[in-house]
């Protein structure tokens, strides 16, 4: 057992597809809450082995593409101090801000640096104490853990010179904000099965509760995919939604209590500011006081303070977030914005539904 | 974003471990997962083990699905 490719085996793919077209459910649109879904659903192409009228959208779970024109223009203006090294996970490198991109930054002098980890960044900083280190905190639940624990370890080191720019979001407050949308029609949600190991699948019984909208904890195989609809469709037929735990080899239903333990200690809960959503309450988080000697938009404050607010764009990402727009409909879609010249983050991230549209087909 | 591998730990040095699939290492912090032992399967995301794979449930499932296959078949 390797955990991946048992989940991908042709003949069960095969299986779950004859079942999905044996409920024969009515028409359907199902949202992948999580980019990676996005991803993997492109890759396999497994919008083709959907019954006919039931369509999955993609939803505000790429991080990349939800993280704020305002966030970034700040965490890129950190750039242009000199002693600063700015560091990221390799998927922000090319998402256009409002005047440049980490990638120009760096050719253009500044110092970037991509880490595998938030670990990593804090080996730098400490390798390195003549520079000034700058984490760029994004991701959700998922990835929250590991910069907490990076930000113990760089306070238990006793370093000076690292901080976090955190635009870190939680999936549950934005999925609640999301389904108050009148726009959305919505016949089921496949919930993130990464964020889920660290939340729990409990956290999101609210959603059949208050919205009467069925759900599915789904892992990222082709099977795990497949099981999640499947799982979709029934209690869209028996019209007695829930949360399904699909993912269950992963996935418990009560959060990991350790990360809960991590996360208290570093961060609260705090309002954050989404590309297309907008501002939502509790859906962010901040560095708890004890931290703020780490907190980037604290130490950098008076050079974030001269960052001008973001223009306005004609990218519609904002819709294609929300699920109420097809990136195709996009006009700037495949003309001016492509994966190789991107005008909006959804078109950047191999997880955007724009970049998972151009490159797979709708 | 949200990406997690499956990785077999093949050390442990207190709280890290030493993963590998397909010959690929990773180092891996297990401190969301004081249970995790030597041989055990973890998602790895962001040099962080974020769950330990339950195996039984695993094979579980695959199980079902496969004896479905076969009655149709």
């Amino acid at each position: 057992m390797k955990f991946s490719e048992e989940f991908r085996d042709k003949e069960l793919v095969r299986e779950l597809a004859r079942r999905l077209q044996a409920l024969a459910p009515s028409p359907a649109t199902l949202m992948e809450v999580c980019g990676t879904h996005t991803m993997a659903v492109a890759r396999f192409g497994l919008k083709m082995l959907l019954p006919p009228g039931v369509r999955l959208v993609s939803g505000p779970g790429c991080p990349v593409c939800v993280t704020a024109q305002q966030d970034l223009d700040g965490f890129l203006a950190l750039g242009e101090i000199p002693q600063v090294v700015l560091t990221t996970f390799g998927d922000m490198v090319r998402v256009p801000g409002s005047r440049t991109s980490l990638d120009r930054l760096r050719a253009a002098g500044a110092q970037v640096q991509i880490v595998y980890s938030p670990f990593d960044a804090v080996e730098l900083a400490r390798a390195t104490p003549e520079r000034e280190f700058v984490f760029f905190g994004v991701g959700f639940e998922t990835t929250m853990p590991a910069t907490a624990l990076a930000l113990q370890t760089a306070a238990a080191a006793g370093l000076t010179n690292f901080s976090v720019y955190c635009v870190h979001k939680t999936m549950p407050a934005a999925l609640r904000a999301l389904l108050a949308s009148p726009e959305l029609r919505l016949g089921g949600l496949l919930l993130p099965g990464h964020v889920s190991t660290i939340v729990g699948a409990a956290s999101y019984d609210f959603i059949p509760r208050e919205f009467h909208l069925p759900c599915a904890v789904t892992g990222f195989e082709p099977v795990d995919i497949l099981l999640g609809v499947e799982a979709l469709l029934r209690q869209l037929k028996s019209g007695s939604p829930q949360v399904a735990n699909v993912y269950r080899r992963a996935v418990a239903a009560p959060a990991n209590p350790k990360a809960q333990e991590i996360l208290a200690d570093v961060f609260a809960a705090a309002d954050a500011e989404w590309r297309g959503l907008g501002r939502i309450p509790g859906s962010g988080v901040r560095l708890r006081s004890h931290y703020a000697a780490f907190d980037a938009q604290k130490k950098f404050a008076a050079v974030l303070a001269q960052v001008a607010p973001p223009a306005a764009t004609p990218c519609r990402c904002g819709d294609v977030l929300r699920g109420i727009l097809a990136p195709a409909d996009c006009p700037l879609f495949g003309k001016t914005c492509t994966p190789s010249q991107p005008l909006g983050p959804c078109m950047v991230s191999s997880e955007g539904a724009c970049a998972a549209s151009f490159r797979y087909g709708g | 974003m949200c990406l997690a591998i499956p990785m077999k730990i093949i050390a442990i040095d207190g709280m890290v471990a030493t993963t590998e699939v397909d010959g690929v290492t990773r180092q891996a912090r297990l401190d969301l997962l004081p249970e995790a032992n030597l041989g055990d399967y973890v998602l790895v995301h962001a040099g962080l083990a974020i769950s330990r794979l339950d195996e039984a449930d695993a094979v579980e499932t695959l199980d079902l699905l496969r004896k479905l296959a076969d009655e149709i078949q």
